[in-house]
């Protein structure tokens, strides 16, 4: 036995430590990655970030260097905290509390301590910076806006979540990545790639050496500068004319379904959303429930379309051919139905073919040739399933699938949709408010504008789009397919003959401007909302869209401003100016564009809120202001820089 | 002509073809592990590598003359170079030179040399002679207690030098003496003593009275020959008291730094920020040459790719925590490659020593196997963190001058008579 106690004891050992070595190495080891080991520091190279210009060569979007300072807590030596603080102009408590945070988050990571410095500031701080151990001073690259406007279309970028990081291992803790706009939906294309350098390191967390001579470094790839389809004049000008006023502006080039401009109003400096300022301003803005500046209503605003649903109700019925261009409908000041009546401005006994009826906006003729369209064959149900069939084709009622990083749907009923309301019997009646475009019909300003552009081409469409051109790359391909609608070309021109008449004779003779042929059409929308729980009606919604020229058109345009009462009172006279802009690039309605810049409807706004009951429409007084001289001087001076 | 070769051939070539595996791979680990990342300068004597290939150089030479030595020598001049190795032991303290706060070592210009490396061959020779005297037989209490003082003397000189890794080696003569005929209750009692001062550590005193409780009364009634109630009684009493001794000893006697490994080794520390603290601070080296092993997975980064290695995250790893080198760098297949060396050096080495004629010769053999086994497990086993941290080399692997001799000298006088077991009658 006892020649077998030392011998018994090595096999048991070796076993042991045969097991535990299998452990260690295999079980419990990951498979090995240049990129998890942290005897290698990973160091990154951010690639210049790719420029934005407008449609015509303007630099809108470029960079500025910008200096966090960073800290490793297990570097950092005791210091004149005093001074320190001085220079980063935070206090002592700032100072303590932003140290505590880096050791919480690693004692030998980096953690940005102060971020995105002042240029003064950085200099002051770069040449004493040798003194605090433990700190130093990391280069970054922010966005530089080089005007104010199209801060909606052009976004920003900001420090990637968590979420962001865990979803995709490309992006690590501090990079940034776009957040709105074409910054969001081009990012892939404007980030360009990062670099990447190993370099071993020792155990005191120093550099010894590039790891391996380098041989698996990378050299960042610089971003792809990018054209976007605005027109950066245009869009300053829409936006100095929606000053005061809440709504949406699209303006769309119909050859091509390049958007020309993109306005939301509210808006805001897009240079408030960089650097140290961001987080300040932006949960300002975000905050801001009533205003809602960060909500681009130009895409995501979801109103009823009003009048200019017509248009897309004439050309249905066309096509259905439930009525032709010559057949006449008597208006006696409205349209009955049932015991029910829907009111028209037209005097009684007033005969309108399809021209006129756009002309003077009929309700009653829209309202019985809907009711054609849904009983055509006997069968409601089945009408009002290819009545939207129609609508759809014109990109109502979905996503447009484009290149804008938020949208909205909009609505476009089906039977389906009523099954909840009528499950058994449904009648062409009890749908009628679609016909002029209220029940149940719902666009937002970019599928109303897409429409325009529909009609403006005589039955096509091109997905509108902001992309113009990546440099050193193609633009997708589904931007140059035109997308045809169900409507027959022929139908379209009595369609656009009564849109012309709109401006010739019709609802918006007043805005006429010389040399263009404009046609349009107005739109007024009953709007209610809630307040304190309390269903509220406010003043109607001012809607208007239009396109020019009369041939060969060149812009489309749809308007939604808030609260703004009838068509032509607001949205009309900013889609004349818009068009007018474009086309010539000078105004001479001047007195229209006086007439915007002195009338507000920022009163309008405030009453609802205010606790103190109020009139609604008629009853609602116009609110005049001085010309505000400084939104004028931000104007001149984009200007000048275009 | 024939009977030359056949000369030649009396040497154990398998033990000889281990040993120059593993200083060979143990070089190319100190090369890889002490590299500064400048071209190889294999002779500027400055770099360990460098060094440590002169050391391997001497060795050869030492090779040469203990093989060529007389092996009566060795058992003749047993005493006299036991007494010189105590001399040299002594004169540390006179002489001597403190490097990481173990005075044991000579400072001779050009290198260091430490005694305590030599003392362990000087030791196993004394023992060896001890106990193949015909008038020595270890079941007397007497004989027991001189080839104790032959191993303390040098083991407490040793101790006196601070050098707490080297003395613990001193144990490796247990497995000696017992395969020459110490009685069986030593292997229990040392058994017992383990286990209760682990249980003692881990559950505390109330959870090993139980156990101790339970399992002599268990043995008690289980025997069919009942011993008597009075000698139960002493054994559970005993049991109690060494447990309180070993909480009492834990609590004040032993240094707080040597507690600390301790209390890492059984895992005694639960909270999550002192374990934080620890990791940075005593338990830093254990702490990374387990991520050095880890990281090399199943095949290993490959030869001097080491990441952790050439970033030197593990301290002393050219000397005691070599084997992370091989961890990281060579994977599960180099690991278990040293391991599979090392076992089977030490049962070759046994299985030659029970065939020795001489019992000199087989206590010697067994000493060697000893001393090999005891390095080996504490030294793989403190680096993987099964045992706690002590510092002792991996012999023949590790970087040093006086343990790569001091391990030549020891197995190749083995060797040496290993080789004439022939003429001994
Ligand atoms: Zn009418």
């Amino acid at each position: 036995m006892r020649q077998f106690l030392l011998f018994i004891s090595v096999v048991i050992v070796g076993l042991l430590f045969t097991a535990r070595l299998f452990y260690l190495q295999v079980y419990a080891s990951d498979s090995y990655s240049l990129y998890e080991d942290n005897a290698i520091r990973k160091v990154y190279k951010y690639p210049k970030r790719g420029f934005v210009y407008d449609r015509n060569g303007e630099l809108l979007v470029a960079n500025q260097p910008s200096y966090d300072v960073m800290v490793i807590p297990r570097e950092v030596k005791p210091l004149d905290t005093l001074e320190f603080c001085q220079l980063l102009k935070i206090d002592k408590e700032q100072f303590n509390k932003q140290l505590e945070k880096a050791k919480n988050y690693s004692y030998r990571l980096p953690y940005v301590f102060v971020s995105q410095l002042s240029k003064e500031d950085y200099a002051i701080l770069q040449e004493k910076m040798r003194k605090y151990e433990g700190f130093y001073i990391q280069k970054r690259s922010l966005r530089q806006y080089e005007t104010t406007i199209g801060a909606n279309v052009l976004g920003d970028i900001g420090e990637v979540n968590n979420a962001i990081i865990n979803k995709d291992p490309y992006y690590k803790m501090g990079d940034l990545i776009g957040k709105q706009g074409v910054e969001a939906s081009y990012e892939d294309i404007l980030r360009g790639k990062k670099g990447i350098q190993f370099i071993q390191k020792d155990r005191f967390n120093r550099n010894i050496a590039p790891y391996k001579n380098g041989t698996y470094d990378t050299l960042p790839e610089p971003g792809k500068d990018i054209t976007i389809t605005i027109d950066a004049k245009l869009q300053a000008y829409g936006e100095l004319l929606m000053q005061h006023k809440r709504g949406g502006i699209i303006a769309i080039e119909p050859q091509t379904g390049e958007i020309l401009a993109m306005i939301s109003a509210p808006t805001y400096d897009p240079n408030a959303l960089v650097g140290r300022k961001r987080s300040k301003n932006f949960t300002k803005l975000f905050y801001d429930t009533i205003a809602k500046p960060l909500f681009n209503r130009s895409l995501q605003g979801v109103y009823e379309p009003g009048s200019p649903f017509k248009l897309l109700t004439g050309l249905i019925a066309l096509q259905e051919d439930v009525i032709d261009t010559s057949e006449k409908i008597t208006c006696y000041t409205g349209y009955k139905y049932g015991n029910r009546f829907m009111k028209c401005h037209c005097a009684s006994g007033t005969r309108n073919d399809i021209i006129s009826a756009i002309e003077k906006s009929c309700n009653a003729y829209f309202a019985s040739t809907y009711r054609r369209i849904l009983d055509k064959n006997g069968n409601a149900s089945l009408g009002i399933n290819r009545w939207s069939d129609h609508l759809k084709s014109f990109g109502l009622g979905n996503f447009l699938n484009n290149d804008l990083n938020v949208g909205q749907p909009g609505r476009v009923p089906d039977r389906e949709y009523y099954r909840r309301i009528y499950p058994n019997t449904f009648y062409s009646t009890y749908t009628i408010s679609n016909s002029i475009g209220q029940g149940e019909v719902a666009t937002t300003p970019i599928q109303l504008a897409n429409v325009v552009a529909a009609i403006a081409n005589r039955g096509h469409y091109f997905t509108p789009h902001i992309i113009k051109s990546i440099s050193g790359d193609t633009i997708p391909s589904k931007y140059k397919t035109p997308i045809h609608t169900t409507i027959d070309k022929k139908h379209f021109d009595p369609v656009v003959e009564g849109m012309f008449e709109v401006y010739n004779k019709g609802t918006a003779s007043s805005l006429k401007v010389e040399g263009i042929d404009i046609c349009g059409k107005t739109g007024t929308v009953e709007n209610f909302t809630k307040i304190d729980g309390k269903h509220t009606q406010l003043t109607d919604h001012s809607i208007f869209v239009a396109f020019a020229p009369k041939d060969n058109p060149k812009i489309a345009i749809a308007v939604f401003v808030e609260n703004g009462y009838w068509g032509s009172r607001f949205a009309g006279k900013i889609a004349s100016l818009m068009i007018e802009k474009y086309i010539k690039g000078t105004i001479s309605r001047t007195d229209l564009e006086h007439w915007l810049l002195t009338h507000s409807l920022e009163d309008e706004y405030a009453k609802p809120y205010s606790g103190e009951p109020f009139g609604i429409n008629r009853q609602a007084k116009l609110q005049v202001i001085p010309v505000d001289k400084e939104a004028l001087k931000i104007y001149e001076d984009n200007n000048k820089k275009l | 002509m024939l009977r030359k070769t056949d000369r030649h051939f009396k040497f154990d070539w398998i033990t000889i073809i281990l040993f120059f595996l593993l200083v060979g791979f143990g070089w190319l680990n100190i090369l890889s592990a002490s590299h500064t990342g400048e071209t190889l300068d294999y002779f500027n004597f400055q770099d360990p590598y460098s060094k440590q290939l002169i050391f391997i150089m001497l060795s050869v030479v030492l090779i040469i003359i203990t093989l060529s030595i007389d092996a009566k020598f060795y058992e003749r001049f047993s005493s006299i170079i036991y007494m010189v190795a105590l001399l040299s032991l002594v004169g540390v303290f006179i002489f001597g030179k403190t490097i990481n706060g173990a005075t044991s070592w000579y400072n001779l210009g050009v290198m260091t040399f430490q005694p305590s490396e030599f003392a362990k061959a000087a030791t196993a020779l004394a023992v060896a002679k001890y106990i193949s005297d015909l008038n020595t037989d270890l079941k007397y209490f007497k004989d027991q207690l001189k080839v104790f003082i032959i191993i303390a003397i040098p083991a407490i000189l040793i101790l006196l030098q601070n050098d707490t890794g080297s003395t613990l080696v001193y144990a490796a003569f247990f497995f000696v003496l017992y395969r020459e005929g110490l009685p069986t209750i030593y292997l229990i009692s040392a058994l017992l003593v383990i286990i209760i001062a682990i249980l003692t550590l881990k559950f505390g005193i109330i959870i090993t009275t139980i156990t101790a409780v339970v399992s002599v009364l268990a043995y008690h009634f289980t025997r069919r020959k009942k011993p008597s109630i009075i000698q139960t009684t002493l054994i559970i009493l005993a049991a109690i008291l060494f447990s309180f001794a070993i909480r009492y000893a834990y609590n004040t006697i032993i240094p707080a730094h040597q507690k600390d490994r301790i209390s890492i080794w059984l895992r005694l520390e639960k909270d999550p920020s002192e374990l934080r603290k620890m990791r940075q601070t005593v338990a830093y080296n254990l702490n990374e040459s387990e991520k050095a092993i880890s990281s090399g997975g199943f095949s290993g980064k490959g030869f001097l790719e080491g990441t952790r290695t050439t970033g030197k995250f593990v301290p002393e790893q050219h000397t005691d925590y070599i084997f992370t080198t091989v961890g990281e760098e060579w994977g599960f297949i180099g690991t278990f490659g040293v391991v599979l060396i090392f076992v089977l050096l030490i049962i070759r080495i046994l299985h030659l020593s029970e065939l020795q004629k001489s019992q000199f010769s087989r206590a010697y053999g067994y000493a060697v196997a000893s001393i090999f086994f005891i390095h080996f497990m504490i030294n793989i086993g403190m680096v993987m963190g099964l045992i706690p941290t002590i510092g002792i080399p991996l012999p023949l692997f590790s970087y040093g001058g006086s343990g790569l001799w001091g391990f030549t000298i020891l197995l190749f006088i083995f060797i040496k008579l290993d080789s004439n077991k022939i003429n001994e009658w």
